[in-house]
């Protein structure tokens, strides 16, 4: 009996700290310090398997980036006029993309230093929260902001990285517009392009 | 002395005929893309080994490398910094190259940036912006990359305000110090290997996700040239639209 709740008590606590749900502090600072202090343990740890990681990063992604936000900005005004399927279909084959490539430049992280510097509130929508992180290999220090969505005071959402004054968002937006431009504002070729990288 | 009268003129055409245009506009997108492509190919086969193998050196030997162009570089920004009236800057640029030419030892040490003397890199197309004049369109050059119409008058302009540009592009003598232009492109190319082999990973990672590698570097270009106009990295902000 005292083995079976033995390995009960075991089986809840790999249970707990494998799925259960990481809560941050709502404070947008301390949001973006503890989020990625949690991520650089996590990821330096020798211990964890490749799937273990992406696993990990899948999960704090999908609950502390607002990705639908960021789908529907990156694909500029054509959020206003495309039809709801067509846009539903674009939001899932997005966020798809987004997983996977932020665990394919996450997944071979070495240990860093990070430090949050400063937090900047636009306003009751928006705080930048300007960090630094120094990287092992004695690389210069590489300042990064991030634009935490603060319409749900309670919940934090990261919409943006600014690394160095380059934004992604940004970036993957001018991205989307070029293919889009070049083939007619059609929608259905921008998803046919997320899908083949999903495939290789 | 007639070649450079044709540079100037040329250069003074291509500026106004076409800073009108905004940047996000392409000059000649198909020409662009296939020069974009043959510059992806010379990394692939010369710049990027180069850079990795640059990478293996030792810290000190990389370091020293790196202190020494941004000294070199240092020497554009000081004309540029008087030329956008920001005297401090000029006098803090100008006490960092002698600082670190001396003390430094020609530049391979950085003691100026320990004092709290940080050169922040000006160059002409920079000195334009500042002046109010627009980007013009985008288009890729060999060799070079991305730029604009008002940065590619600029990087012409820079041979003529950059002292360094003097000595050894057009080797004049200055100072009583004289080079030639192989000196010239040694220093251009170590540079450009540096900056190439702090990017190694952001490279590899920006080929392997993106969509259109060419939007991407577009995007990036003209994100950090206005941040370095601008002095800061604030940009664009059409974020506020989503919520409405």
């Amino acid at each position: 009996m005292k083995k079976i709740s033995s390995i009960l008590v075991i089986f809840v606590l790999i249970f707990k700290t494998s799925f259960a749900s990481e809560t941050y502090s709502s404070d947008p600072k301390m949001f973006v310090e503890e989020l990625v202090n949690d991520a650089i343990s996590k990821l330096s740890d020798i211990d964890l398997r490749e799937e273990e990681k992406v696993l990990f990063i899948e999960k704090i992604a999908l609950e502390n980036v607002d990705i639908t936000a960021l789908g529907l900005y990156t694909l500029g005004d054509l959020r206003k006029t495309t039809e709801k399927e067509n846009l539903n279909r674009y939001q899932k084959s997005f966020e798809k993309y987004f997983l996977k490539s932020l665990t394919s430049r996450l997944t071979d992280y070495s240990s860093n230093k990070f430090e949050v510097i400063s937090s900047d509130k636009k306003n009751s929508n928006y705080t930048i929260v300007k960090s630094k992180i120094a990287p092992s290999d004695n690389q210069p220090e590489i300042k990064i902001d991030w634009r935490i969505y603060t319409k749900n005071p309670e919940k934090p959402l990261i919409r943006d990285l600014i690394v160095e004054g380059l934004s992604l968002a940004r970036t993957q937006k001018e991205e989307f517009a070029s293919i889009l431009n070049s083939n007619n504002n059609d929608i259905n070729i921008l998803i046919n392009k997320l899908e083949d990288f999903l495939k290789n | 002395m007639k070649q450079n009268k044709y540079i100037i003129i040329f250069s003074t055409i291509l500026l106004l005929s076409v800073t009108q245009a905004r940047a996000a506009d392409e000059c000649f997108e198909g020409t662009s893309r296939a020069i974009f492509k043959f510059n992806m190919a010379l990394d692939n086969a010369v710049i990027e080994p180069i850079a990795k193998g640059y990478n293996k050196l030792p810290e000190p030997i990389k370091n020293g490398t790196s202190n020494f162009t941004s000294n070199i570089a240092t020497l554009l920004s000081i004309p540029n910094h008087l030329l956008q009236g920001s005297f401090k800057d000029a006098g803090d640029a100008t006490a960092s190259f002698l600082i670190n030419t001396t003390i430094g030892i020609i530049g391979l040490a950085n003691p100026a940036e320990k004092l709290g003397l940080k050169a922040q890199k000006e160059d002409v197309g920079q000195t334009l912006g500042a002046y109010g004049v627009g980007p013009g369109c985008y288009f890729v050059l060999p060799v070079l990359g991305p730029t604009t119409a008002r940065d590619s008058v600029g990087i012409i302009a820079d041979t003529f305000v950059d002292p360094f540009a003097h000595i050894t592009w057009r080797e004049k003598e200055l100072f009583s110090s004289s080079g030639n232009q192989i000196d010239y492109i040694a220093v251009k190319g170590t540079t450009a290997v540096d900056f190439r082999a702090d990017n190694v990973t952001n490279f590899d990672s920006l080929e392997e996700n993106s969509l259109d590698l060419y939007a991407s570097f577009k995007s990036l270009y003209l994100q950090n040239r206005d941040n370095l106009i601008n002095n800061s990295s604030d940009g664009d902000n059409d974020w506020g639209n989503l919520d409405n």
